[in-house]
């Protein structure tokens, strides 16, 4: 398939596998070269792939906090979930989040007990259900990073244009660079290097990377999905690791450009301003979310619901939090397997496709 | 006529009978039907193991690009008994109708059930409709039972699989629940994109004609696809099954299943197929087994895919073009497009 098998070629990613090892074999240390791969799209295809198996020992893989339905705190679901109770109430929401557990529940149990919850595709799917239902407000549980962000703002600004008032928002967005930074900062895990996660960058620009150079001098790579995309990056950063040179390099040429996509940035700027969000595994992390603006407040779900947020207790045992920060890897976690499968999940890690749990659980 | 379905026509009086004679009778039209009679009186079976099979249809939309839920009802039935090796004979058909349905589309539905019935050479000997108040149900469901023979001399079970039998599957995987899922989700690309909805039984006894005792056994990929029909032949056995290792490039998938997966974050393996039938064979059929099978319509593109083994029991193992070995579970929930 075009676009795809070029970058999945078995001969290519062995020459590169060969070269990460070499290339490793180079620098003394005890310990294995050590990554974060940010996205959690990453870390499904790395386990889909086998990368890690066939990358070990000289390169060690660590998952990050980028599954944005696994670091939607249990509070916020936990409001969600109080909202699609409201009678004539619809919420829509991406199928991810239908199975992650709140601290009482989840999407789905809300829908047997009678609440109207439905999956959509895209935000602008949720504003059709709008324009047929004039009689219900219908609420988009809006998740996701910068990626995601910009489809809701359009459907956001449309709803605007054509007037439909029954359409609101409860923007549990997040922006990815400050959980990164949060990473760092907390010193819980000694990273030498970030994959940068490719689907954000192509919104917020390479350039959004600069800081991890700059400030925390270690290099990141922003790479595309495909194995030949990651296999490539996970070169170039090893290449600087051993060469001891920071620096944000772009893999993803054919996605990312250094600067982004400026006609996206305009409308998360148009609809959206920077605040504080509740991250699962971190807590709340300032300039971290996206709340609407003020001109949209009468599309704010959370101020047109006001439903207390309570402190929601995490599940006994549970280190989704842990696995978010890269401070652990699955495996490590005692649920992992025993207790916790994708059938009966403990934490949203093992709920979502993204969730290094589940790719773990899956394919590893 | 009315031009909706109304209670009424599942009361049992004229306007029943007249839907009766009008669809029903009218396209399944058989001496067995025509009776009208309370039970078919089907007569002598020919020599073998009888073999019974029901299933329901709930399918959204009811008409998708290759197939509509009339086809459905009949192929997965007749599926159901050529893959225990039986030759499909008769089907009852009972149908669930809403309130309000349009009775132009039943009566599509049940034309396409009468022609697919003709096609596969079994025929509907008896039904049954009842209507249910409007928002009881989603426009139209359909039961089928099926009853078939299984000739003398073939027998075929997960039981029988050793390690060094092959693998095959009859055509790329995915087409079915792919189609289905971007009409219903109205998804504006895939559009060249048919369900492999098919009756598979003349696929099926050629393939058991051409090697006779040499056939394991034999599952229709539906529910689920291929992953989990290898996962239940592994752990068909309360002893625990046999183990698989299935080679990933090997598996047939059609460009545009593969391109729509891909982009929504499904796996074809996953997908559903109604016209798939995976096959397991003595180690030395194989080469008999694939011509039999790519000399028949619905075969051309058949594969070996891989095979069972003594190793990591219980257990289906997909080798990765890398060489990097994974585990292939069982699915968990439905499979949903990821976020971003």
């Amino acid at each position: 398939m075009k676009y795809i098998d070029e970058f999945r070629d078995p001969a290519l990613a062995q020459q590169w596998i060969v070269q990460i090892h070499r290339d490793a074999a180079r620098r003394h240390g005890a310990r294995p070269i050590r990554l974060m791969e940010f996205c959690g799209g990453h870390t499904h295809a790395i386990s889909r792939f086998g990368l890690r198996e066939l990358l070990a020992p000289a390169v060690e893989l660590r998952s990050g906090p980028g599954c944005p339905v696994c670091v939607t705190a249990a509070a916020d679901l936990d409001r969600a979930i109080a909202m699609a109770d409201v009678p004539g109430v619809i919420l829509a929401t991406f199928g991810d989040m239908m199975r992650v557990p709140g601290s009482a529940g989840t999407l789905y149990d809300a829908r047997g007990r009678g609440a109207d919850v439905r999956i959509v595709y895209s935000p602008l799917d949720a504003l059709e259900i709008a324009r047929r239902h004039p009689q219900q407000s219908i609420v988009f549980l809006g998740v996701g990073f910068e990626t995601t962000a910009p489809g809701m703002a359009a459907a956001l600004l449309q709803a605007e244009a054509d007037g439909v008032p029954n359409f609101s928002l409860l923007s549990l967005h997040k922006l990815t660079p400050p959980a990164m930074r949060a990473i760092l900062e907390a010193g819980e895990v000694a990273l030498d290097g970030i994959i940068g996660p490719g689907h954000v960058s192509a919104i917020t620009g390479s350039a959004a990377w600069e800081f991890l150079p700059r400030e925390y001098g270690i290099p990141c790579a922003v790479a595309g999905f495909e194995p030949l995309d990651i296999l490539s990056a996970i070169g170039a950063l090893v290449r600087a690791v051993v060469a001891g040179e920071a620096a944000v390099i772009n893999t993803y040429a054919r996605g990312v450009r250094p600067q982004g996509n400026l006609v996206a940035q305009q409308l998360l700027a148009r609809a959206f301003a920077v605040a504080p969000a509740d991250w699962r595994g971190f807590g709340v992390i300032p300039d971290s979310g996206l709340a609407l603006r003020q001109t949209l407040a009468h599309r704010d779900a959370a101020r047109l619901f006001p439903i207390e947020a309570r402190p929601a207790p995490q599940p006994t045992g549970c280190r989704c939090g842990d696995v978010l920060r890269g401070v652990i890897t699955p495996t490590d976690c005692a649920l992992f397997r025993r207790v916790c499968s994708p059938r009966t999940p403990v934490g949203p890690c093992m709920v979502s496709t993204e969730g290094a749990c589940a790719a773990y659980f899956q394919y590893e | 006529m009315e031009d909706h379905i109304l209670l009424a026509h599942g009361s049992g009086g004229i306007l029943t009978h007249e839907l009766i004679r009008d669809v029903f009778a009218r396209y399944f039209a058989n001496p067995y039907l025509d009776d009208l009679g309370d039970a078919a009186l089907v007569g002598e079976l020919p020599p073998g193991r009888v073999a019974l099979t029901t299933d329901s249809y709930v399918v959204q939309p009811l008409f998708f690009p290759g197939g509509d839920i009339g086809a459905l009802a009949v192929c997965g039935t007749v599926n159901d008994l050529a893959v225990a090796g039986a030759r499909p004979l008769y089907l009852t058909a009972g149908f669930i109708l809403e309130e309000g349905l349009p009775l132009e589309t039943l009566e599509r539905v049940v034309v396409s059930m009468a022609e697919t019935a003709r096609t596969a050479g079994v025929v509907i000997v008896a039904g049954d409709t009842k209507v249910v108040d409007h928002g009881a149900a989603d426009g139209l469901f359909i039961n089928t039972a099926g009853m078939g023979v299984i000739p003398p001399g073939v027998d075929l079970s997960p039981a029988y699989l050793q390690p060094g039998d092959a693998l095959l599957i009859n055509g790329p995987v995915g087409d079915h629940g792919l189609a289905v899922m971007l009409q219903r989700e109205g998804m504006g690309f895939g559009s060249t994109l048919k369900s492999d909805t098919a009756p598979l039984h003349g696929l099926i006894t050629a393939l058991l004609d051409a090697i006779p005792g040499q056939v394991r056994c034999l599952r229709d990929a539906t529910r689920g696809g291929l992953a989990t029909v290898l996962n239940e032949w592994v752990t068909s056995s309360a002893s625990g099954g046999p183990g698989i290792e299935i080679e990933e490039a090997a598996i047939p998938v059609r460009e545009e299943v593969r391109a729509a997966c891909e982009f929504l974050g499904l796996d074809p393996l996953y997908a559903a197929n109604e016209g798939k039938v995976v096959v397991a064979v003595a180690a030395e059929a194989v080469e008999a087994a694939l011509s039999a099978l790519r000399a028949q319509p619905l075969g051309q593109d058949a594969a070996l895919i891989g095979h069972i083994t003594s190793e990591h029991v219980g257990r289906v193992v997909l080798r990765t073009p890398y060489g990097a070995r994974r585990i292939l579970p069982m699915l968990t929930g439905a499979q949903l497009p990821r976020i971003c």
